[in-house]
């Protein structure tokens, strides 16, 4: 072995977040783009444009989801466990919800009648706002933690429902994902296209940025006075292999500030994160379309990681027994399963971003009306 | 049924039919991306144009079937953790890494270069192209290799071992999970099977241009590839059957009874029963028609060695069973902090054989307190139900031969410059798309239903791997996924036989049948 576990487990917390990073920041700008898709696109043409921006990249993109799902099996089995089965009724909705991308994309424009591609339209809509919302909803629940607990087998018992989910707190979470996909799903159409729609995506932009500003800042005020957070007091030695059951945990307001206040310098992350939306609004306004991208990109990172950071190392925290929430030290693969996956990540993600670039760069430049003329029966 | 009972059935049919729906997908992906990197390779080779709209048409009939794949695939992709929350728990680490190095090292390929073969064609260099059109074929059957890992792991799980003090398998030797027989022969059957069903695909559709005379120089290039690649596939399916993996494993050798209906041991080599009434109830085959000593040859590849009967495969498992019983009082006692040298010592007697303590469950949650009937109904749970696998195999084999008859037929009337003449052949080809889908789905069902009742080979009982959920979330997610599944699968076949109909003038390059007609 090449760590020992207990660096092992911290370094997999890190893997696990960058693909997560990977997903919202990549297959990110595309379900903004597909939650604008109908309202920025008023005709045919442009909603093609639209759809050209990401069609040859988004199905690289979504991976980033797949392979986070299977690493998550690999290497928090307990986790991915409890996570999709707890909310289950939440994860089918955003699969039947993805499922209208694959398809959307493909076929859209395959057949000439215009309902059937108004249809798919709304369809590749659904695709693009519903996730998102799950996903924050879901997020935002993890802070609050969700209602299941173990028995002596370790089978797990849930007793939330769907319902449960859309607290207030949650819906916000969930409404943040939505703006702030939205905002990078704009200013990426802002690069890409040209014309109208890239000045409409300009201005979706610098709304969505506002809203991303508040609502952060509402959710921030609401996790450091309002939700109780979760709080690790006694666990076995980290460096050993353990079960949820065995540490003891407590429920305080504020406790999410802990590791704040603990490593003052991760205080940049919320910081990063508001200066990236300013940023898009600066940017945005000034058409410097790239630069705004990339503070939109920044924003996005910077929000997953102040939630990320916040709850470290909590991954699932159990509102009903906090004892058997689950962590980075617990609930995860043996020793040996992480470092076996260990080289695997580390050897294929490397390779995995070079291509993606590669892929990037043959497909760069703008998506024009000349261009969905000339591929009137290719493109998308 | 109580409530476990349901959700149980009701995830196992949910399980099976998003599985089934994938795999309406998965084959025609595997074989038509290889027989898009063999079509662009003679148009990189001869610069002949015509090979390049081979490869667009076809492709365009690979994405419109490639985004069902996906669409179906997200599904199984998290579905172990919505529906078999236990299963996750308990063999996560080790399933689990396949399943994610399928992800990172296959997927990833594949749907990011994927997007290049539909959009790179005026951006990259011809040799660049046929690259990327590699990677995304590459990328497929990597995919089915490391799912098929998986799916091997759990036919014949070695490389693992049970700890107590997490309760759950954990992986010992990655190389032995890699390595592991039977994921290397369902490999190569489940590709080889996914390459016959492309080229049927290829081989009927421009059968049909053939027979109403369209496009046919398009048409019979396309139809002497898929007749070629067809031809070496089902060899390959046929002589690299799967039967060859029965032997290793426990619970193959159930299997391989089963659909043997193998009801007594015979001295070897074992006669093999070619068609008959498989009756559970009197564990025995009515009007059975056997040929002698072939049985014995395919599984053991030996004149020598027995090939076990039910009977005496039950009669094992009552063995096992019992001791089952004492492994999980062991285990009890273990857990409930006795950690003595000598608690560990009386489990690890009896540890291999804890997975046929935990079928009990099914029956009383305590184990160790079942009754001589629970005992026996157990026993019986450990034989799946014999004349679904009897006649699913045998589907599959005579599809087999006949796919193995219509492709020599075509490869030998097209090297013989006598196609045209062969009408029977070309409608017989044009009749045969749907059957490799057919084989397919029926070869899922022996490999899986034959499983039963384990999801973990003598490690896990399906029973217990289901997660605790309310049937009514089972319910909705189910009407989710069929009425999903179904309705686009509708969209698809519309699309797919519009294109296939139109033939290479759906790529309007003016040169083809259509265009220089007008259409009716």
């Amino acid at each position: 072995m090449l760590f020992d576990y207990e660096t092992y487990k911290v370094i997999w917390w890190c893997f696990v977040g960058v693909l997560l990073l990977g997903f919202a920041l990549t297959g990110g700008f595309d379900f903004g783009v597909g939650m604008s898709l109908p309202f920025l696109g008023k005709n045919d043409v442009e909603r093609r444009i639209m759809l050209n921006t990401v069609g040859p990249t988004w199905e690289g993109n979504q991976t980033w989801f797949i392979a986070a799902g299977g690493t998550l099996f690999a290497a928090w089995p307990m986790v991915y466990a409890a996570a999709f089965s707890g909310m289950y009724i939440a994860l089918m909705v955003c699969l039947f919800a993805l499922f209208f991308r694959p398809v959307g994309f493909d076929y859209r424009s395959k057949l000439k009648d215009p309902r059937w591609r108004n249809a798919w339209d709304w369809g590749l809509f659904v695709g693009g706002f519903v996730p998102p919302l799950i996903f924050g909803v879901a997020f935002g629940n993890l802070l609050l933690g969700v209602p299941f607990r173990y028995d002596e087998i370790l089978r797990l018992e849930y007793t939330g429902t769907f319902i449960g989910l859309l607290n207030p707190f949650g819906l916000l979470a969930g409404l943040l994902a939505v703006a702030m996909l939205l905002m990078h799903g704009a200013t990426f159409l802002h690069q890409k296209a040209d014309g109208v729609l890239a000045e409409r995506a300009r201005s979706l932009a610098m709304v969505a940025a506002v809203l991303v500003i508040v609502l952060f800042a509402a959710a921030g005020f609401w996790v450091a006075y309002g939700i109780e957070g979760y709080r690790i007091v006694t666990m076995p030695d980290p460096n050993t292999a353990f079960m949820p059951p065995a540490k003891t945990v407590e429920r305080a307001v504020g406790a999410w500030m802990d590791n704040y206040s603990r490593w003052p310098l991760s205080i940049a992350l919320p910081l990063a994160a508001f200066a990236g939306a300013l940023l898009v609004i600066a940017f945005s306004a000034a058409r410097r379309s790239l630069l705004a991208f990339l503070a939109s990109g920044l924003t996005v990172a910077g929000i997953i990681l102040t939630a990320g950071v916040a709850m470290f190392p909590f991954v699932l925290p159990s509102s009903l027994q906090p004892g058997h929430s689950l962590t980075a030290w617990d609930g995860v693969s043996s020793h040996k399963t992480l470092g076996v996956m260990f080289w695997v990540v580390a050897l294929l993600l490397p390779i995995i971003v070079m291509y993606t670039s590669w892929v990037y760069r043959v497909v760069r430049g703008k998506v024009t009306e000349q261009h969905i003329r000339d591929n009137e029966h290719s493109a998308y | 049924m109580t409530s476990v009972d349901e959700v149980v059935a009701l995830s196992r049919l949910q399980f099976a039919a998003t599985a089934m729906y994938h795999f309406l997908f998965v084959p025609l992906t595997l074989g038509l991306s290889w027989i898009l990197v063999i079509m662009e390779s003679v148009y990189v080779m001869t610069g002949r144009e015509i090979y390049r709209d081979m490869t667009k048409f076809w492709g365009k009939l690979f994405g419109i079937n490639f985004a069902m794949g996906v669409t179906t695939g997200i599904t199984l992709e998290f579905q172990f953790g919505t529906n078999w929350a236990y299963y996750s728990h308990y063999v996560g680490d080790i399933f689990g890494t396949p399943l994610a190095i399928e992800g990172m090292m296959a997927f990833f390929l594949e749907s990011t270069f994927v997007g290049l073969f539909f959009f790179g064609w005026n951006k990259l260099s011809k040799v660049q192209h046929l690259s990327v059109t590699f990677l995304v074929a590459l990328g497929s059957s990597l995919s089915a290799l490391w799912i098929l890992i998986a799916n091997g792991w759990m036919n014949n799980p070695i490389g693992a071992e049970f700890n107590y003090e997490t309760m759950r398998m954990e992986l010992t030797s990655i190389g032995d999970v890699f390595f592991n027989p039977v994921g290397q022969v369902k490999f190569v059957h489940t590709v080889a099977a996914g390459y016959v069903t492309a080229s049927m695909f290829v081989l009927g559709v421009s059968a049909f241009y053939l027979l109403k005379a369209r496009d046919i120089p398009f048409a019979l290039r396309s139809f002497a590839i898929a007749a070629g690649f067809g031809l070496a596939s089902t060899l390959s399916v046929i002589v690299l059957g799967d039967e060859s993996g029965y032997t290793a494993g426990e619970v193959n050798k159930v299997k391989l009874a089963a659909i043997e209906a193998e009801w007594e041991t015979e001295p070897a080599p074992a006669g093999i029963t070619v068609v008959g009434l498989p009756n559970d109830e009197h564990e025995r085959t009515d009007y059975a028609i056997k040929i002698p000593y072939v049985l014995g040859l395919i599984a053991t590849r030996s004149t020598d060695q027995e090939v076990v009967g039910i009977k005496d495969l039950k009669k094992d498992h009552e063995v096992r069973i019992r001791n089952g019983m004492k492994a999980y009082a062991a285990l009890t006692r273990l857990k409930s902090g006795d950690k003595s040298e000598e608690a560990k010592q009386a489990f690890k007697q009896v540890q291999q054989d804890l997975g046929y303590g935990l079928l009990l469950k099914k029956y009383t949650p305590n184990v160790v307190d079942a009754t001589e009937a629970q005992i026996k109904m157990a026993v019986n749970d450990t034989i799946p139900k014999v004349a679904p696998l009897f006649w699913s195999f045998r589907g599959m084999v005579f599809l087999g031969m006949l796919f193995l008859f219509i492709f020599s037929a075509s490869f030998y009337f097209l090297v013989r410059k006598r196609l045209a003449q062969q009408r029977w052949l070309l409608k017989l080809a044009v009749f045969a798309i749907p059957l490799p889908w057919v084989a397919a789905e029926l070869g899922w069902i022996v490999a899986e239903y034959g499983r039963q009742p384990w999801t973990i080979a003598g490690i896990l009982p399906t029973h217990l791997s289901a997660s605790n959920i309310q049937p009514q979330s089972l319910y909705f997610s189910l009407a989710g996924f069929v009425g999903f599944y179904t309705l686009l699968l509708v969209i698809e076949m519309t699309l797919m036989i519009k294109f296939a109909r139109l033939g290479p003038s759906a790529l309007h390059t003016g040169k083809y049948h259509w265009e220089q007609q007008p259409a009716q």
